[in-house]
């Protein structure tokens, strides 16, 4: 079995591929790469199937050595990587001989960076996917976020080595967005129209203690004029929910399965990967976009995903 | 089926509502609607939120939209009277009342102006019915507990509540199954494990997930009260 030793682990480091889906009767949310365009976009530049797992890193990378080499990919935002000394390419496969040591640093742009290696990482499934859970100790690496002198496994190596690279017209497409496409959240209707208006058109920053299960915003305050007791019900990915302060807070991949807060919007489908890339103390927007339109930009993003024109070989 | 209601919650999901009151007739169509999507799957689905009274349903949109994926869930409620759900388990959950174990129950009583034993006593009085597991895995929220013990949440959250804490909030209870931040007053602790990931065995039928989670929807649940030493016994155990 062919190894990684991790040597540095970064701030938070974990085993992430697409995540769980169907286990939200019990509570689990599918968890799973909070960019996952990078993820998808990763695997294929190394030749693997799009849900195989890689490492998430996340605001400062790790350091890494491959004692029997390996085919990489590092995908996301630019944690100035080197090997040996040597800047890595982003979006772009690379052979890595034996022995040789991968060092990542500090974000130089967005959240999030995917180490994406030939043959997946491999780890035990938890409910059929290898996505870490870090609220709950499940899935991943030992439930865990990974830890100086921990090895990973590779699995099978999928084929030889060939040189691919993200396009740059598929770059510019895929690039994070700070200006957050949403549509009207289920209680959109308990907030007042100056409430709705400051909130569409303020200015959010991310908040510290944002995290995989929910990205909180500063800015102009959000107050639920409605009067009505909010039943608690289930929640999806991208939720808006404003607690009693007027706060917002988005729902992320490690979101709780139901939640008691009015819904103000939800970010739409297309743009949940952008979430995975905003920094604590980044910038955003949000705009009002039609049900068609969410669907429309959803199915432009999975056609370029899809097409000759993602990867130059 | 009259008084139901089909609302997007986001462009890959659909709330559908029965009512605006929690009731267990409410909750028996929401744990019927479950039951018979699990035994009659729509492929376009990926997953089920189930609440108080409603059920989220995410489904894949770039196979199916919001209109065409109610009128089919049309269907099913058209034969939910027909869909007959298993008798309820009963559940024993083992807690340790007060102490450092319910760091609030103490203020609970204050706030009532009962001694801490009645609180107990009225917290272990009701045969407990599990309306859903939410929030994180395996979190089950128990209702109803007696008017009398009505209590707010706290005014802000704790950052760690610990594995095993027994809460209230509302008329609700539950048990945490993981140390994680909670706002809800904590009254005991059980040593029983609520959330057993490493039992790796699935059902596929989502009624039917209890290998994992202790408890399941539609269980009833009733607490016993135990002393510390049982408690380190049990934990031990």
């Amino acid at each position: 079995m062919t190894q990684i030793h991790v040597h540095a682990p970064g701030l938070l480091t974990t085993v992430q591929d697409l995540g769980r889906e169907g286990f939200g009767p019990m509570g689990v949310s599918p968890s799973g790469a909070a960019d996952p365009i990078s993820l998808r976009v990763g695997n294929r530049l190394v030749g693997n199937a799009e849900v195989s797992a890689a490492l998430e890193m996340t605001l400062l990378g790790g350091t890494f050595s491959f004692p029997d080499g390996a085919v990489l990919a590092i995908t996301g935002s630019d944690f100035a990587a080197n090997l040996d000394g040597v800047p890595v390419e982003l979006w772009t496969s690379l052979k890595v001989t034996p022995g040789q040591t991968l060092r990542l640093g500090h974000t130089r742009s967005g959240a999030r960076c995917y180490l994406c290696v030939q043959g997946g990482i491999s780890v035990e499934p938890f409910l059929g996917s290898a996505s870490t859970h870090i609220l709950s100790g499940t899935g991943g690496f030992a439930g865990r976020a990974l830890r100086k002198g921990d090895v990973l496994a590779m699995g099978p190596e999928a084929g030889s080595f060939r040189k691919r690279k993200l396009t740059a017209q598929a770059w510019e497409y895929l690039a994070p967005r700070k200006v957050l496409r949403v549509t009207p959240g289920p209680q959109a209707d308990w907030f007042s129209e100056s409430s709705q208006q400051g909130f569409y058109s303020g200015c959010y920053r991310v908040a510290e203690e944002s995290n995989r299960m929910g990205i909180r915003l500063e800015g102009p305050l959000v107050a639920a004029s409605f009067g009505g007791k909010m039943i608690t019900e289930g929640v999806s990915l991208g939720a808006i929910q404003v607690p009693d302060g007027g706060s917002p807070i988005i729902l992320f991949v490690e979101q709780q399965t139901t939640g008691g807060y009015p819904k103000l919007a939800n970010v739409i489908s297309a743009d949940l990967p952008s979430l995975g890339q905003l920094r604590p103390r980044d910038e955003i927007r949000f705009a009002l976009t039609g049900w068609e339109a969410a669907r429309r930009l959803l199915s432009e993003q999975e056609a370029l995903l899809a097409s000759k024109e993602l990867i130059a070989e | 089926m009259t008084g139901v209601r089909f609302q997007p919650a986001s462009d890959q999901s659909l709330l559908v509502s029965f009512g605006q009151q929690i009731t267990l007739d409410a909750h028996q169509r929401v744990t019927q609607l479950l039951r018979l999507l699990a035994s009659e799957p729509i492929a376009d689905i990926r997953n089920l939120h189930p609440a108080y009274c409603s059920l989220l349903i995410k489904f894949d949109p770039l196979k199916i939209g919001h209109k065409e994926l109610e009128a089919i869930v049309q269907t099913y409620l058209d034969q939910l009277e027909n869909v007959t759900l298993p008798e309820p388990r009963q559940m024993e959950i083992p807690v340790c009342y007060g102490g450092d174990y319910g760091p609030d129950l103490n203020d609970v009583a204050a706030m009532h102006d009962m001694k801490p034993e009645h609180v107990i006593e009225l917290h272990v009085s009701v045969n407990y019915h599990v309306y859903f597991l939410g929030f994180v895995p395996g979190f089950a929220y128990l209702g109803e507990m007696p008017a009398a013990l009505l209590t707010p949440r706290l005014p802000s959250p704790r950052r760690r509540v610990p594995a095993g804490s027994v809460g209230i909030a509302g008329t609700q209870t539950a048990i945490y199954p993981f140390a994680t931040p909670g706002g809800w007053r904590l009254l005991g602790r059980t040593p029983v494990q609520i959330f057993r990931p490493e039992r790796s065995v699935m059902d596929q039928d989502v009624m039917n997930q209890d290998a994992m989670s202790l408890l399941s929807i539609g269980d009833r649940v009733r607490f016993t009260p135990i002393s510390p030493e049982t408690f380190a016994a049990l934990e031990q155990a």
